[in-house]
């Protein structure tokens, strides 16, 4: 139907709530003693875990600003409802952030789509799986449609904008290795190589992690020359509930000039978001008292 | 050639009254850059990994993280200016599109007219909540300079100068429960512009003429109610007067006549007996629905009529809606890397259950089963769904011998096969989209190719068509050879 395939890559969004890059990789031995005792894969587990899993659930209004290189500007504006998986040990909100996760699964995503006006209304439900494809569903109020999206690809723009579906959704634990590149009082900067260079557009890319928060402060992407092509760069950062949240950020893609800002308005965590919203029954009737800004 | 020329002038005026009503979107404030957050330039870009000991590289801390606790200063910048139209649309929330539309057989038609659509159309939205109900009111307002009938607004017919697609109350009378009462569009199955078990009104003709997908479904009056709990999701839905769906009569399109034997239009325009009692004429559906893991699973009832004239009244020479109750079942869930869905449904033909009378179309089975992907080892952004679909008619033998002589036989099954390709480009502002369907039984086939592209969040440009072709002219998609058409529009949507 007039789907567009836009959505399809609309999964993305919801992680971006808590924070637009994910750091998941594959457990690695080694370690670094500039790291304070860290190993790479604690590190990028508490990014992980600071990047999409805190609080038990959460909720964000999400501006995104495309600007071209003729500085054309599209907008994009969402409310995005996420829950996760109850956990075994419910995590204290005083908790300092940046601790190790205890149990960071499943999670379910809802979106609505405040505008443009051509997406106006249309809401898109997501259950995030860690072992197999994600579920999505997107609803098409103007025909009453739910319709099954597949999507296989994950390095395509999400909503058409300068984001990923993968940027925000996390890359497979497994498909990338994680090494320390370097250290300093402020970040751990890792460099991570994909285990099959066939299946991204990237041959490397590298994150700097705050160390007091955990944070992924900037990330850059490079093909196969070692040139960087894409940058990803939190541009503000607040502190709500306990939890350190980016609230602005600029994903850039360096050959074009184009990039995207995200702000995320209105975030809270820990709201008691009842499971049954991540269900089709709300797609066709939207969690009014969650949309509001 | 009239027409053609009146066509352009009312497009030019609509499309010069657009740009003064809907300027094209003005220049939001392009963020500035905070203070010292320039690092794109400023940042060793072929960073080498750097030795221990030079590790004060690295970006500087945003807003927020930085030591010292300095304020964030960036405000969130509001376009400043006068109001325009979008503003006024924007203050009193209401949504909606302004399009003009135009479209030409690519070949002729003695039965119609040379232009297939000349509209132009003023959508409104509006919905509230109030008390817990919320309220939706969408209509179109249009003038087709094709359509001889504007002045006649029939709602039910889908003909005249405003269509109601909306007016609705929705809200939930427990936590278990919603309602939702009123004229709304319904749609439910698994098929991609194929239904079987989707028995809500549709509106073939704006589906032929290349409206807008969003017309293909007609709105109905009707009350669903749906229950939700651990067991099944039951959804009930009451339409109490019959809802047909907006037909091929040859008004607008030209179709094989079976009783003149040829191609007929505007000469032989199907007048139909329409059931049109409120409560006496009603129509029930139901669909029982749970998800299993990632499988959505479904079963389907409907019990009213066919939603095309499929009967024929001999003595009052006049199409009929026969009666007919439909049960069916579907399942739909990932296989592979994309989406797989079966659905099933058997059509009774309550008036014809022995599938002698030839007035009134047999009872059938329809099956259909979908495949959904992208197709990422061809190229990017590039999805290919296929469906397999068939009918199976029932009483066959009883269908042929009671036949009117000379009448042309149908099969006894009719196959079709679909297949979608949607491509997307330039940041997915512009899709390249085809869907066909091809009946290899009927030897006939029906083309959808379609180009949008996105000018900015507003205007949206499209041109597209509906080509059909077959080898006679009785089959289903063959007897609109005529018809074929291209189209463009311009929309302006707030």
């Amino acid at each position: 139907m007039k789907v567009n395939k836009t959505f399809f890559v609309l999964l993305l969004a919801v992680a971006m709530t808590f924070g637009p890059i994910v750091l998941t990789g594959e457990p690695s031995a080694k370690t670094d003693p500039k790291a304070n005792a860290l190993t790479v894969d604690e590190i990028v587990a508490k990014a992980n875990h600071v990047a999409y899993y805190q609080g038990d659930d959460g909720r964000a209004r999400l501006k995104m600003t495309i600007v071209d290189a003729q500085k054309r500007t599209r907008l994009r504006e969402m409310t995005v409802l996420r829950r996760d998986a109850p956990k075994p040990g419910k995590q204290s909100e005083t908790q300092p952030a940046g601790n190790t996760p205890e149990f960071d699964g499943e999670q379910k995503f809802y979106i609505y789509f405040h505008a443009p006006a051509d997406v106006n209304k249309m809401s898109f439900l997501v259950h995030k799986h860690l072992d197999k494809d994600d579920d999505r569903w997107l609803y098409l109020p103007k025909i009453d449609l739910v319709k099954r999206i597949a999507g296989s690809e994950k390095r395509t723009s999400f909503v058409g904008s300068d984001f990923f579906y993968e940027d925000v959704s996390g890359r497979n634990t497994t498909d990338d290795k994680h090494e320390l590149a370097s250290s300093s009082d402020k970040y751990y900067v890792l460099k991570n190589t994909p285990k099959d260079p066939k299946k991204v557009e990237f041959a490397s890319y590298k994150t700097w992690i705050h160390k007091k928060t955990f944070l992924v402060i900037k990330s850059e992407y490079y093909d196969n020359k070692g040139k960087p092509y894409r940058q990803y760069q939190a541009r503000a950062v607040k502190r709500i509930q306990g939890n350190w949240t980016v609230t602005k950020a600029r994903m850039t893609d360096l050959r074009t000039g184009r990039y995207t800002d995200v702000e995320y308005f209105g975030v809270k965590y820990d709201i008691g978001l009842d499971d049954d919203i991540f269900t089709q029954r709300y797609l066709r009737r939207p969690p009014r008292e969650h949309l509001r800004d | 050639m009239n027409i053609r020329k009146s066509l352009t002038l009312i497009a030019a005026w609509l499309a010069g009254f657009l740009l003064i009503a809907c300027p094209p979107v003005r220049g939001q404030d392009v963020p500035d850059l905070p203070e010292g957050l320039d690092e794109p330039t400023t940042m060793p870009r072929d960073e080498p990994d750097l030795p221990g000991g030079l590790d004060d590289d690295g970006p500087d801390l945003p807003p927020g993280l930085e030591d010292g606790d300095r304020k964030d200063t960036v405000k969130k910048s509001e376009p400043v200016g006068k109001k325009g139209f979008l503003d006024v649309m924007e203050e009193l929330d209401i949504n909606g599109f302004w399009e003009v539309r135009g479209g030409a057989r690519t070949q002729a038609d003695r039965h119609e007219k040379d232009a297939s659509i000349g509209e132009t159309r003023l959508q409104l939205e509006w919905e509230k909540t109030l008390r817990g109900v919320t309220l939706k009111y969408t209509g179109d307002f249009l003038y087709d300079q094709v359509d001889n009938r504007m002045s006649n607004v029939d709602l039910v017919r889908g003909t005249g100068w405003f269509d109601l697609r909306e007016l609705s109350g929705r809200f939930s009378p427990a936590k278990w429960m919603d309602v939702k009462v009123g004229r709304q569009i319904l749609t439910w199955g698994t098929g991609d512009l194929l239904f079987v078990n989707d028995l809500f009104p549709k509106d073939w003709r704006a589906f032929f003429i290349g409206r807008d997908l969003e017309y293909l479904k007609a709105p109905a009056n009707a009350m669903k109610v749906s229950v939700f709990n651990d067991i099944a999701d039951v959804d009930m839905v009451y339409m109490p007067r019959f809802n047909p769906s907006r037909f091929i009569s040859g008004r607008r399109i030209s179709y094989f006549n079976t009783t003149l034997g040829r191609r007929a239009g505007q000469d032989a325009i199907i007048d139909t007996d329409l059931p049109d009692e409120w409560f006496d004429d009603s129509e029930w559906a139901t669909r029982i629905s749970r998800r299993l893991g990632s499988y959505e699973l479904a079963a389907y009832g409907y019990w009213g009529y066919w939603k095309t004239p499929e009967g024929f009244d001999a003595a009052r020479s006049r199409a009929t809606y026969p009666r007919l109750s439909t049960y069916g079942a579907s399942i739909r869930g990932p296989l592979g890397r994309g989406v797989a869905n079966f659905e099933a449904a058997y059509y009774d033909s309550r008036q014809d259950r022995a599938g002698d009378d030839p007035f009134v179309r047999n009872s059938e089975i329809r099956l259909l089963a979908g495949y959904e992907t992208d197709l990422p080892q061809i190229a990017t952004e590039l999805t290919l769904g296929v469906q397999y679909y068939v009918e199976l008619m029932q009483d066959y033998g009883a269908y042929k011998r009671t036949l009117p002589a000379a009448s042309n036989a149908a099969d006894r099954d009719r196959h079709v096969i679909t297949v979608r390709l949607t491509k997307q480009l330039m940041n997915q502002n512009l899709t390249l989209g085809m869907f066909t369907y091809y009946s290899p039984t009927d030897a006939d086939a029906y083309m959808r190719p379609n180009i949008r592209y996105k000018i900015d969040d507003h205007w949206t440009v499209e041109v597209g068509g509906n080509v059909f072709v077959g080898k006679d002219d009785h089959t289903f998609f063959g007897q609109f050879e005529r018809n074929s058409n291209i189209y463009a529009s311009l929309r302006c949507a707030f």
